[in-house]
């Protein structure tokens, strides 16, 4: 069985894979980092995207051996050591952007994504950009919300007019 | 999935001969062929990844002006480096989600031809010529109806050649639930004349509308093509519209991409 | 208020750093050590007769452990129904056996014919491919009318027809209803489907049995809403297996929609398995299993009939509704299309008259049961769609003739059994016409029109019954539990709290607004308190979440089990003060003696609860615990109104949700900003049925939308910021919150807010049309306007 080598949330991670192991599979599995879920089997759900060299990819979607070498962040290495939360994060709880948090972490890699490409997105290029995560709780319109406050700006005439 | 090995050569030549094994399948974004796997709906018995072949990654302009997209570049990369095709740049952006767009490349879309997928489109209009590690092959001899193509086992596209055109729009109407196009038209005015092509609508799979070439060749405006209409015979008909429906939305994404090329 | 929030706060959610931080802990992230994996072959027909199943070459393939197949469950028990209902003959329904995996025949695609248990994953389905099938395919049933004609195949061999049940309600009103329609002024009639959806929670559904020789003790892991329902149902009805030798655990569960209340076939697999093999067992679904084997929602067919008098009363309502059950009848799927939507079709109007008839119809798909609304949706959308209609006809505005009709004397009896204790039905449309801007709307219009786009403008009203519900009625329903609910409050020593309620949270945010109530009636900060759900073996018995009823029952239950807490600390403070218990009262978290500057805190009372030397043992028991039961007294009814504003594309039929308003009445609130994100969701939700989601069969039963490719679920560019409002309250005078229930009223509410308002976008371009059956796909809106 080959091997497969990485960086992971900034540690070096290594295990056993087949061909056929997904890099989700990898995360999950070999190593323990529960938080990237799978919630499709057609690569449109988005619960399960990482970042793979600095850019958003569904981990269901590539294969472990493919990211050989590569630096991949997960949800788990979003917080600071020390448990303070990224500011997305905290604006997601802060704006109520998630109910049963299970594309959450999904969402959130992508929004990170997202801030790193465009800072100041405006709510259509969120909505546009969200086009690959799947949420089935908050209607999205918390999720938008926290996207916008995260990103700095001001949310709180969202939808008041 | 079923099980198989995995080789991810980093040249070239390696990838190609990694192909010449029995059973061996080339491995683009794997945005479309790895949902397949999972499906077990094939059963390679070694898959050749090309995403570390950095040489066939990458854009540039040829002396001829044309505009030389790898054939393992990512839609993200097209969508942000293909500047100097505006039209192109933004079907790229609009393929898929930006996940999907991060992995999938244009040769695998190519290679892959899948009837609803959006690079037909661009290629076919734009009279492309899409290299490969054996040959180059003039877009409109490369589609061969439905998931068919002219490439041979174990050829690998390398490098695509989009000459571009004065104006040029690309018009999606998604499908509902997967977003790919259920029709995507486009429309690329040369100085030789107008091409317009077909993703998403025929049976046949990307296909050149010639009546709506004609026209627009000699009027490029939407009214050129006001008046002109495609049979819903030989179009795909399914849950998300009939042939009818789709014939219909050929003409207006038609009238739509005049109006935008300006 | 405590400072950290107690009801009315908008408390940022405590599970939420657990969610976002990726430290949750769902079914799929379980583990346990030496595990195997089960795949089932599934039926790839939808109807046919299993001459030979030969499992002979599975058995021999690399890591398999066993393979099962329906004739290790013969002796065994089949997935039980939970209500049994009773047609308009007085016969009770027929009701099928339901094998955990198939014996004799398989009834839908998706059926499960044989489970492989292997040491992996893709062992177990490379083994299930060389398991060798003879089945005789046999006509499929789709179409519910045809599946009742005469000579039509039967989906069950035993059965007489492929009719469940017949049902009439209010069946002696029958006659009354004709007559008043005989005499009407107008009749409006309307006939159309509601569409059959897929809840697709987030989370698939997950299974991991594990069984202790040594205790004789088997174990439970599974995504679902309700896990002491499984335990009872899989327990008594289908393992044998007793309660106390039984524990389900639903530990963080991803969405449920009403598609994880039941009990299922692989629950009962997993669980069986890892006895018979004395390891744990672990089944995880894929999404494309989900689609054929998920219990679907609503797919009923229906005509509806609407009468009216000269001056535009409502006098009497008909309606004739074929509602598809599927192949087999899931845990409450008869109580549907009957209880949660005859009894709702009175609306928020004093329709005097007014009888149901529902035909519950077997066919060879995937078993249909309560979708978020469950039968309430489908009732508001063929009513809110026929006085639409009937408004329309009659030349008059839509919300006036609906103002016209409005209830507004409370309690108020319906013709269809249900008493409405509260409401203010013209307190929520005047909120809707504010927020939702309907002044403005001409101005909107002829924006959108200068673009070359059709606006529309619909409105609706919306009634449900949520807080599910009164046991001894629902038992006369047919109901075979009953539907109180339980919490247990353990004060611990140095006051903290730790309340274990029989309600499950899987989105809803439990964990912090029952901390908020808790915390508001003692007076301490919520972080003191701690809520324990979803384990049958920390948490009495408890029904679980479904029916908007958590808080409602949920939460009255711990607030009775509370009471109990703060009568005995009284005592407990009065003893310590040396006052009389009628002088105690808590405030803040401290105990004063009134009229005196006597008082001892919270933590003073706890501590002697459980060191009682100082203590009155003669009157009262150290230690401070107490468990409720609440059964409710009632139905609870929230009820509001929607608008929704549209353009379509008349070139393509592409409608965009372009604003959406929603004015709704649940009573009192705890946690506003969670209400607002449960009707968020149901919005989407009720968007997706409207304009993206349907499922559908062809005429040979097999499913054309099984993954996402097909089935359009909404996504973020598909709809708008929601307007919200929640501030029309008539608290509910039956439950010591006054609270009614929110988690379903967007997906009530909204479908026919949409399709009100796309017809009248058509109507604005010059056509005639009446009615688009949804989905509102591009494709059906232009079909429709090609006339």
């Amino acid at each position: 069985m080959p091997e497969v080598s990485m960086t992971v949330n900034g540690k070096p991670a290594k295990g056993q894979i087949e061909g056929r192991t997904l890099l989700v599979e990898f995360i999950r599995d070999n190593l323990g980092l529960t938080g990237t879920h799978v919630g499709c089997d057609t690569s449109q759900c988005g619960a399960c995207v990482v970042h793979v060299d600095g850019r958003a990819v569904k981990a269901c979607t590539i294969f472990a051996a493919e990211a050989e070498g590569a630096e991949v962040k997960t949800i788990e290495g979003m917080a600071e050591p020390d448990g303070t939360m990224h500011p997305i994060q905290a604006a997601f709880q802060d704006h109520h952007g998630l109910q049963c948090g299970f594309c959450t972490p999904g969402m959130v890699m992508s929004a990170a994504a997202l801030l790193a490409e465009n800072p100041t997105p405006t709510e259509a290029e969120i909505r546009d950009y969200l086009e690959g995560n799947i949420c089935r709780c908050t209607g999205y319109h918390n999720i938008v919300k926290a996207i916008m406050a995260a990103s700095g700006q001001d949310v709180s005439r969202v939808a008041a007019e | 999935m079923y099980a198989f090995e995995i080789d991810r050569p980093t040249t070239l030549a390696d990838a190609v001969k990694a192909l010449g094994a029995e059973e061996s399948q080339a491995l683009g974004g794997g945005q479309t062929l790895i949902p397949a796997l999972k499906a077990r709906l094939a059963a390679p018995a070694r898959l050749v990844a090309l995403s570390g072949v950095d040489e066939i990654k990458g854009i540039c302009t040829a002396d001829d002006g044309a505009l030389c997209i790898g054939g393992g570049t990512s839609h993200a990369d097209v969508a942000k480096g293909a500047g100097a095709y505006p039209a192109l740049a933004s079907l790229a952006a609009n393929i898929g989600d930006p996940a999907v767009r991060n992995r999938g490349t244009i040769g695998g879309s190519l290679a892959n031809n899948d009837p609803s997928a959006c690079y037909p489109a661009a290629v076919l209009a734009s009279g492309a010529t899409v290299v490969t590690t054996n040959r180059q092959i003039a877009a409109d001899d490369f589609f061969d109806g439905m998931f068919a193509t002219a490439l041979e086992d174990g050829e690998i596209i390398t490098e695509v050649r989009f000459p571009v055109p004065e104006k040029a729009s690309y018009q999606k109407f998604d499908q509902p639930a997967s977003r790919f196009a259920l029709v995507g038209v486009f429309v690329a005015k040369y100085p030789d004349g107008v091409r317009v092509a077909v993703t998403g609508a025929s049976e046949d799979g990307v296909f050149r509308w010639s009546e709506a070439e004609a026209a627009l060749s000699s009027d490029f405006s939407a009214g050129a093509v006001e008046g002109l209409s495609l049979s819903g015979d030989g179009m795909i008909s399914d849950l998300h519209g009939s042939g009818e429906y789709r014939a219909h939305l050929v003409g207006v994404m038609t009238r739509r991409a005049v109006a935008a090329a300006g | 208020m405590p400072k950290d929030g107690g009801i009315g706060a908008s408390s940022k959610r405590r599970e939420d750093v657990r969610f976002l931080t990726g430290t949750g802990n769902y079914t799929d992230d379980i583990n346990l050590r030496g595990q195997a994996y089960v795949h089932f072959l599934r039926s790839d027909v939808a109807h046919g007769r299993l001459e030979k199943v030969d499992t002979t070459d599975a058995e021999g393939m690399p890591g398999v452990i066993r393979v099962f197949t329906g004739a290790d469950f013969e002796g065994v028990g089949g997935i039980p129904c939970g209500w049994q209902v009773t047609d308009r003959f007085g016969e009770v329904m027929q009701e099928p056996a339901h094998p955990v995996l198939a014996q004799g025949k398989v009834r839908h695609v998706g059926d499960p014919i044989a489970a492989v248990v292997a040491e992996t994953r893709e062992q177990a389905r490379d083994a299930a491919e060389a398991i060798v099938l003879d089945i005789e395919e046999l006509p499929a049933v789709v179409d519910m009318k045809a599946a009742l004609e005469d000579g039509a195949t039967k989906v069950h061999d035993d059965l007489t027809s492929n009719l469940c049940y017949d049902w009439g309600f209010v069946e002696e009103n029958k006659a009354a209803v004709d007559e008043a329609f005989g005499k009407a002024a107008h009749v409006t009639s309307l006939e159309l489907v509601n569409n059959r959806l897929i809840a697709n929670p987030m989370e698939p559904r997950v299974a991991v049995g594990d069984y202790n020789r040594a205790s004789d003790e088997s174990t439970l892991y599974t995504t679902s809403q309700n896990p002491h329902v499984i335990r009872l149902l899989m327990g008594a009805f289908v393992l044998g297996i007793p309660e106390h030798k039984l524990r389900v655990v639903a530990p963080d569960v991803g969405g449920g929609f009403g598609s994880k209340i039941y009990h299922y076939a692989e629950e009962a697999f997993c669980t069986f398995a890892a006895r018979a093999l004395n390891r744990p067992v672990k089944w995880t679904s894929t999404r494309s299993e989900a689609f054929m084997s998920d219990a679907h929602g609503r797919d009923h067919v229906t005509k509806i009939e609407l009468a009216l008098d000269a001056d535009n009363n409502f006098t009497a309502l008909r309606t004739d509704t074929h509602a598809n059950m599927g192949a087999y009848l899931s845990t409450f799927a008869p109580c549907v299309p009957t209880w949660l939507h005859g009894t709702l079709m009175a609306g928020n109007y004093k329709t005097p008259l007014i009888y149901v008839n529902v035909k519950a119809v077997f066919t060879n798909t995937v078993p249909v049961d309560a979708y978020r609304g469950a039968g309430r949706p489908e009732a508001t959308y063929q009513l809110e769609r026929v006085i639409d209609k009937a408004a329309r006809e009659l030349g008059v505005d839509p919300i006036a003739l609906r103002r016209q009709n409005f209830i507004t004397e409370f309690p108020y009896a319906t013709p269809v059994a249900v008493e409405y204790d509260t409401g203010d039905y013209h307190a929520t449309m005047d909120k809707l016409e504010e927020i939702a801007d309907i002044k403005g709307f001409a101005a909107r219009r002829t924006e959108s029109e200068k673009r070359g786009k059709l606006r529309g403008l619909g409105v609706n009203c919306y009634i449900e019954a949520c807080g599910i519900a009164p046991s001894n009625l629902v038992g006369q329903l047919g109901a075979r539990a009953g539907l109180y609910e339980s919490a247990t409050v353990r004060v611990n020593a140095t006051g903290g709290l730790t309340v274990m309620t029989g309600s499950h949270s899987h989105g809803q945010g439990h964990e912090t607004t029952f901390a908020q109530v808790i915390a508001e009636m003692i007076g301490i900060d919520a972080d003191q308190v701690d809520i324990v759900h979803g384990d049958t073996a920390r948490v009495p018995m408890g029904m679980g979440t479904y029916g908007s009823r958590s808080l409602a029952v949920g939460g009255s239950a711990m607030v009775r089990a509370t009471e109990k807490i703060i009568n005995k600390a009284r005592k407990i403070a009065a003893h310590l003060m040396e006052a009389s218990e009628g002088d105690i009262e808590l405030k803040d978290g401290q105990f004063t003696v009134a009229g005196t500057d006597k008082s001892v805190a919270w933590g003073d009372v706890t501590l002697a609860a459980y060191v009682p030397h100082n203590y009155p043992l003669e009157d009262i028991e150290p230690g401070l615990e107490e468990t409720a039961f609440y059964d409710p007294a009632n139905f609870t009814y929230p009820a509001g109104a929607y608008a929704c504003e549209v353009e379509v594309d008349p070139e393509t039929g592409r409608v965009t949700i372009e604003r959406f308003a929603a004015a709704d009445d649940f009573g009192n609130v705890v946690n506003p900003m969670i209400v607002e994100g449960q009707v968020h969701g149901g919005l989407a939700q009720g968007i997706g049925q409207a304009l993206l989601e349907g499922c559908a069969y062809d005429e040979n039963g097999q499913l054309l939308t099984g993954s996402y490719m097909d089935y359009a679920m909404p996504r973020a560019d598909d709809v708008p910021f929601y307007h919200v409002d929640h501030s029309c309250q008539t608290p509910c005078t039956h439950n010591p919150l006054g609270v009614k229930g929110c988690g379903e009223a967007g997906a009530i509410g909204s479908p026919p807010a949409v399709v009100n308002a796309v017809v009248d976008a058509l109507r604005t371009g010059g056509s005639n049309i009446t009615h688009i059956d949804m989905p509102l796909s591009p494709s059906r809106v232009w079909q429709a306007m090609q006339g």
